[in-house]
Parts: structure tokens; sequence; C-alpha cells
């Protein structure tokens, strides 16, 4: 009973290994994780019972990375608390799942695909990049590469040529998370010769399949996913964890607009952020807001009119001061104030034109 | 008669794992890959059949490995091969090719000498099955 702790262990942490020769790009930190896995198995040896050998999981906490990945989480998103604590929830359970593993008490691969819902700009995209991370630095998948795709780069445009599409895009994926956004529009119940089923039926296979070999992650607006996921229970039963992403509220998108800001080494004076939380009240209550890509791109102009403000008004030398202050002119400029979306061409009414992205 | 063709073709034949671990290589020095395979390994038979195109920008070689597991299912009693390309030098030139599977009973290849003018040789190889 002993050797056979023994042997299994002993193989877990040969399969570890094995896992980690095949991944090159392993954050060196990992090395520190196996010598621990090994440690643990040379301790199966020595002691009679499997109950007294000891995982600490602490220690693969910090050494596995993961709490960087967690902290940079924190830092660098603005706001959306539920994600975080659900990612967290997510980190410690397949923490406790890989060290279950180690000890022999279970064998499978949880089901790591993810649904993450919620309105455009509410950065799904930026947390798939973290989770693939994090997952990578579990050791759940290989690589930790992020395959973002759309449905153009999975369905076809005529009979045969979806399956060879979709598994082109499968396997880049395969090592890493495959992230699909919009995922709803794969499947068009107007349209039953669509091809998109065959997308959705060769996905569900291969997310039953190639459990190891890659995560996939489906995103889109809530109401819509939900239709989706009703007229697609495979996906459902398929997908463990589900998150929401909450709109962004007015103080966090400002706060978000400050952080945009900094990054480019430009700053906001205070009449200017006035201006711009004024902005942000504005135009939420238009169509086709973006929360936090709406308020990139109002940047983005206010940059732009900052540029051609400071050009026209120079005299002589500017120095850095006036080149980085946005002025509270350079956002009231936007046409958002005067009812009109900032992206409408001159004279089409409000609303007939696509988010401005 | 067993063919010796490409990288490693005196060693025993690779296993799978192995295999993933050269296909490894390649995809670490951006390589590309490619499968394919024949039934004709005729020595001057340069141009195999090839199984889909190469593949691009993959990042694990569980791709390659899906490909080469529906190559063996469509062609069970063929040669297969894998191919690397490198572009480095502007061109996709092969840099590594290997056997990965070969039929159960290989075909044996004949050689003749032909002695001609001047008492040069001319070899003809001729596949037998």
């Amino acid at each position: 009973m002993v050797a056979q702790w023994g042997i299994r262990i002993s193989c877990a942490a040969k399969s570890h290994s094995g896992a980690q020769q095949v991944a090159p790009s392993r954050p060196p930190a990992r090395d520190g994780a196996t010598a621990h896995s090994e440690k643990a198995s040379a301790l199966t040896d020595t002691t009679d019972q499997t109950q007294s050998q000891k995982i600490d999981l602490a220690e693969i906490f910090q050494s596995s990375g993961v709490k960087e990945v967690l902290e940079e989480l924190d830092r660098e998103l603005i706001g959306l608390k539920p994600v975080k604590d659900r990612i967290r929830e997510t980190a410690a359970f397949l923490l406790v799942q890989k060290a279950r593993v180690e000890l022999g008490l279970s064998q499978e691969t949880p089901t790591l695909h993810m649904s993450f819902t919620g309105n455009p700009g509410t950065g799904k995209t930026t947390v798939a990049l973290k989770m693939a991370g994090l997952l990578h630095r579990l050791g759940y998948v290989r690589k930790g590469h992020l395959v973002s795709v759309t449905r153009d780069d999975l369905v076809g445009q005529y009979i045969g040529h979806t399956a060879p599409k979709t598994k082109e895009v499968l396997k880049k994926a395969m090592g890493g998370v495959l992230f699909i956004d919009e995922a709803y529009y794969l499947y068009r119940p107007e349209n039953e010769r669509d091809y998109g089923q065959e997308a959705i039926e060769i996905l569900l296979q291969v997310m039953e399949n190639n459990r190891d070999d890659l995560v996939v992650i489906l995103a889109g607006y809530a109401d819509r996913m939900e239709t989706f996921f009703r007229s697609n229970p495979g996906f459902r039963s398929r997908i463990a964890h589900h998150i929401e992403f909450p709109d962004y509220t007015d103080e966090e998108l400002l706060a978000i607009a400050e952080h945009i800001a900094e990054e480019q080494n430009y700053h906001l004076s205070p009449d200017a952020e006035a201006a711009l939380s004024e902005y942000i009240t504005l135009r939420r209550k238009q169509p086709h807001f973006a929360n936090a890509r709406s308020i990139r791109n109002a940047f983005d102009r206010a940059r732009l009119r900052q540029a051609s403000r400071v050009f026209s008004n120079a005299k002589g030398p500017v120095d850095a001061h006036t080149l980085s202050t946005i002025e509270a002119a350079d956002i009231r400029a936007s046409r958002v104030f005067r009812g009109g979306l900032d992206s409408d061409p001159k004279g089409m009414p409000t609303g007939s034109v696509k988010e401005d992205t | 008669m067993r063919v010796t063709q490409g990288t490693f073709s005196f060693l025993p034949d690779l296993t799978d794992e192995q295999i993933g671990k050269q296909i490894e290589y390649c995809l670490e020095h951006d390589w590309a890959v490619g499968i394919e395979y024949t039934d004709d390994p005729h020595p001057r038979n340069t141009y195999w059949e090839m199984w889909g195109n190469p593949m691009f920008d993959l990042r694990d070689p569980k791709g390659v490995m899906m490909e080469l597991e529906e190559c063996r299912k469509a062609n069970p009693d063929c040669y297969i091969r894998i191919n690397a390309f490198d572009n480095a030098r502007g061109v996709e030139s092969v840099v590594l090719s290997f056997l990965t599977d070969r039929p159960e009973v290989e075909p044996t290849i004949e050689m003749t000498r032909t002695e001609r003018n001047g008492r040069s040789v001319g070899y003809t190889h001729i596949v037998r099955r």
C-alpha cells in the first residue's frame, strides 16, 4: 500500500517534470515547485502514511508565481471587484486541486473552460490574458499564450471550409487559451444551413477530448450569451466557470482615464478632470457606450485636439508641461457635449453609426 | 527492407513522445512543420504527398500530433515523414526531415549497376513489393 502511493506520486512528479521540458517559456519560478514536489515524493518513501505527507500551499502559491499574477491584476485593473474575487477563488481551487493531484487524491484535470459575460469594454480580453498567465503558472496549460478569435476566424464561407478553418485555429491554440469573442455569433438559428453549427460541434469535441491541451474562454454580452447557452446546452455543461463583468461606475471610468493618461505621460488639469467626469455621465446615456473602450477613444481624441491647440497657440518654444497637459477645452470640444457622438460623421443622426471602436 | 531516409533513420522508430519532443524543438526555432506521406520510398521520389499545408504559428506540438494522428488513420500503410522549414534565408527551406511511420512490410529496393562508356557506372533503383 505504502509503496503504491510512493510510486504513484513519483510518477506524478515525473510527468510533471516531463511537462516542464515541453514548455521552454515557463517562468523560472516553477523550478521551485518541481523541487518541492520531488521533495514531497521523497518524503513518502520514508514516511509510513499518505496522510502524514504535507504540501505547503503557501509555498506553491509563492513559488508558482500565481501571487504576482493576482497582484498584477489588482494593480492594473481598476474596479471589477466581483471578477477579481472570482479569479482569486478559481486560483485557490486550482492550487488546491494541484496539491490534491500531487498527493494522489485525484487524477482528473478539472474542467477549466470559462465564459466571460459583460458589456463591451469591461476588460474581458485583458482578464483572459491574465487568466492564461495564471493557468500557465499553475501548470494547467503548457504554453500560456492567448489566441483571440471571433466568428470570422472559425466559420468558413462555403461547404467544407469551416472544419479546416476551425481546426487551424485550434491547432494554434493548443497549449494555451482560446478566447472566442462574441461567441454567440457562432450560432445563427435564423439560418439553418449556417456553417457556425459545424464549428460549434468541432469546438465541443475538442473541449471534451483535449481538456489537458487547451482552455476555451467564451466571451460576450450577458443576455445574448444566455440565449446562446440555452440553445447549445453542450456548451453550458462543459463550462465550469461563469464570470460576470459588471459595468464600470463613473468614478472608476475617471480613474481609468487618469491611468491611461499617466501611462502615456499626459496629465489632466483639474478643469479637464471635471469636464471628463461630465463627459462620462453624458456619454453613458448615448448609444454604443463601451465602458473603458469609449473612454480610451475619448482620450485619444482629446490628445489630438490638445496637439492642434498647442501647435496653433505656440508662440516660441514650449515646455514639457504644456506638451503633456490636457485642458478642459480639449475635452469640451467633443460633440458629446452637444448631443452627438464623436465618431458620427457631420450631419448624420445619432446612433446610425456603429460603435466608435 | 528497412528504408533509411532523413534524420534519425538509423535509430529505432521514434515513439510519439519522442516525435513530440522533436516537434517541440522545431517550434522553439520558429520553424513551420509539415506532414507528408507516400507509398513509394524510392530515393528519387522527393515529392511526397502533402498532408495539408505546412503548419505555421503553432506554439505546442499537440497541434502537429493531432494532424499526424489523422494522417495515420487515413494512410495506415504508408511512410509518413515530418519536415521542418526554416525561413531565415528568405525561403522556406527544409532543415529537418524524419520518418515517423513506415508500413508493416516494407518493399525492397533493388539496385543495379550498369557499366557505361569509359567505365563509368550508372545506378538504377527499383522498388519491389
